[in-house]
């Protein structure tokens, strides 16, 4: 298709604004964590680490990346088994009520947050405290594996959907059991597909605020949850500052990657 | 095939005589593939209703019928994808009915390849006998020599991607083939490619299977793939073999009107018709290329002669269509009914034919090529 100068101009310049509305805020917060002033002034009066550095010691920080890490690592773990189970179950097998299954995977993530969390913050109260499980690492991991899991079983579901049953029939055709099959074709046809699942739940859980809220209780905070409880206290601000521009950058590579991931297909590279 | 119930109760009643037979004596006496009394439902469908085949060993045999006739499910019955409902698979003399694919002893070539996008060509040749614990060397070696076979030796470092479609076609044939298989099942393999490319696999595969001697079941719906390959061509319509036998015999001697009309094309006379043009009663196939056209004379006769050995009809040309080598006529007879008759164009042009529409004519054909179907 061709356009016409004016059309391409134009083109040009929504896309710019697009880019704009969603970078500009990010761009601000990175400029601010190299700003001297404690009080967000433009332009920025000078180029400091101080705040990086602060943010590096700060032992609220370090600790909240720790339970991010370990949450988001657990949720993920979860996700990624039970996720490639279902994704399996509803695409392989037919069997009584599939799609209504393969439908109550998804709600989830369109459910509001603040009712999943009142809906887990309530079971964990009434069920799962009495049983010796309280709030804590373990509650964060099971609220955030809810939606991870959506994450997961949607990239296995659609890879299993495009490749089909006929290559691992051709696998046992071939002499190959269930288990050669398996291993052998099955799972490196779905590794991307996973590995891209994977990383995307593991972003979703490390920057979760709401559900983690109703599940975490007052003994654990995630970093999410710190940089909410610091950022309207003025002598922490910059230091948040640094803190979200770290965050962001760590957290173009696993959506990069993941993009590529399930971009490559069946015939990628991993 | 009326009442396969009843087909079905004498098949099973002669069975376990069969079976003992067959087992104690397995090897050349065994058919290669012995189908009996095999039905396939899928929920309310029957996709397979009662089909009984023997097929022998180093035969090229095809399986020839419309999408949706069950030649395909026949084929992964065999191949062990789909289970039977009812009814027996033997391989050599051996009941395979309930067992999974990878205890058959049986290779397919798929409709679309089924190569592994992940593996090399040489990976995926190796597959079967790697899968196998077949030692390194040795799959390496007879990989390479099933790549030789197909003409494809020195592709071995590419992926399928890298391939055309008629090289992604021999990489399958050789990934089947390197395990020997005592038989090879091919599902529409050339239905993806262009008709010059289908053309020189279709006598590429007829080579291939002279020289490597194993049994081939092929699935087409391409009447004239069939023609071209086969030693034997079984026909299925709506789940049954409607009949086999030898290219020529199918073509020629077509035992149902659904297998003259699937097979070529081909003229059916029945009624009052056959009655007047040919003095029987009955459906009648004639197929279009033994009728000849001459203009119209007086003097050929117009009621047939049980005696004579030649026919003859007037009528007028309704359509001329040229088809560059081969002219095709249809002939509104004199009286009802329409004949088709398809001409070689040795020296007539088309503005010579396309001439002729409108006009009075007289066809004439040798009556051994009457068949009677019904």
């Amino acid at each position: 298709m061709t356009f016409s100068r004016r059309a391409r101009v134009l083109m040009g310049v929504a896309a710019a604004i697009a880019l704009a509305f969603i970078y500009v805020p990010l761009a601000v917060v990175l400029v601010n964590s190299f700003n001297p002033s404690r009080v967000f002034s433009w332009p920025p009066q000078g180029l400091t680490l101080t705040w990086w550095a602060k943010a590096a010691q700060n032992d609220g920080v370090r600790s909240a990346v720790g339970t991010s890490v370990k949450a988001g690592l657990g949720a993920t773990l979860i996700a990624m088994i039970l996720g490639s189970m279902i994704a399996f179950a509803v695409v392989r097998y037919d069997w009584f009520g599939r799609t209504a299954i393969s439908f109550l995977i998804i709600l989830p993530i369109a459910l509001p947050g603040i009712i999943t969390g009142i809906a887990l913050n309530s079971t964990i109260t009434t069920v799962l405290q009495p049983l010796g499980i309280s709030f804590g690492l373990l509650t964060v991991i099971i609220g955030h594996a809810t939606f991870c899991i959506v994450l997961v079983f949607n990239n296995v579901a659609a890879r299993l959907r495009r490749t089909g049953r006929v290559l691992e029939e051709a696998s046992m055709d071939l002499g190959a059991t269930s288990l050669q099959t398996f291993r052998l074709v099955t799972f490196p046809l779905i590794r991307s597909a996973l590995i891209a699942g994977a990383l995307l739940a593991f972003a979703l859980s490390f920057d979760e605020i709401v559900v983690t809220t109703f599940t975490a209780g007052p003994d654990i905070q995630t970093l999410p949850q710190w940089i909410f409880n610091n950022l309207f206290r003025p002598n922490q601000a910059p230091i948040v500052n640094a803190v979200a521009a770290v965050l962001v950058l760590a957290f173009i590579i696993p959506v990069y990657l993941a993009q590529r991931l399930s971009e490559g297909g069946a015939g990628g590279r991993f | 095939m009326a009442g396969s119930e009843s087909v079905d109760g004498a098949e099973r009643g002669t069975l376990p005589a069969d079976a003992v037979a067959s087992s104690t004596d397995p090897g050349s006496a065994a058919p290669a593939i012995r189908l009996r009394g095999l039905r396939k439902e899928f929920g309310a469908v029957t996709a397979v209703d009662g089909v009984d085949l023997d097929v022998e060993d180093g035969e090229f045999l095809t399986l020839l019928g419309p999408s949706g006739s069950g030649k395909t499910t026949v084929l992964r019955m065999i191949a062990g994808f789909e289970l039977p409902t009812s009814g027996l698979v033997e391989l050599a003399g051996v009941d395979v009915s309930r067992k999974p694919p990878f205890d058959r002893d049986v290779n397919t070539v798929f409709q679309d390849y089924a190569l592994f996008p992940h593996m090399s060509v040489q990976d995926n040749v190796e597959y079967g006998l790697r899968v196998r614990k077949v030692d390194r060397a040795q799959r390496s070696a007879r990989a390479q020599e099933a790549l030789a076979t197909v003409r494809l030796s020195g592709y071995g470092t590419r992926r399928p991607n890298e391939l055309s479609g008629g090289q992604r076609q021999r990489v399958a044939l050789a990934r089947a083939l390197v395990n020997r298989p005592r038989v090879l099942l091919l599902d529409e393999p050339l239905g993806a490619l262009d008709l010059k490319l289908r053309e020189q696999m279709q006598l590429e595969l007829k080579d291939i299977q002279r020289e490597v001697g194993i049994t081939f079941v092929f699935v087409t719906h391409d009447q004239e793939e069939a023609l071209t390959m086969s030693d034997r061509i079984a026909v299925f319509n709506a789940g049954k073999i409607e009949q086999i036998g030898p290219p020529a015999q199918v073509y020629e001697k077509p035992a149902t009107e659904f297998v003259a009309g699937f097979v070529g094309t081909s003229n059916l006379l029945s009624g009052d018709v056959a009655r007047r043009v040919l003095g029987h009663d009955g459906t009648w196939s004639i197929r279009p290329e033994k009728i000849t056209l001459s203009p119209s004379s007086p003097s050929a006769p117009t009621v047939p002669s049980p005696t004579s050995e030649v026919r003859f009809a007037t009528g007028t040309i309704r359509d001329v269509v040229y088809l560059g080598d081969l002219t095709r006529f249809v002939v509104d007879l004199n009286g009802g009914g329409t004949l088709t008759a398809i001409e070689q164009n040795l020296d007539q042009s088309s503005a010579d034919v396309l001439g002729l529409q409108g006009t009075n004519t007289t066809l004439e054909w040798q009556r051994k090529y009457e068949f009677r179907i019904a």
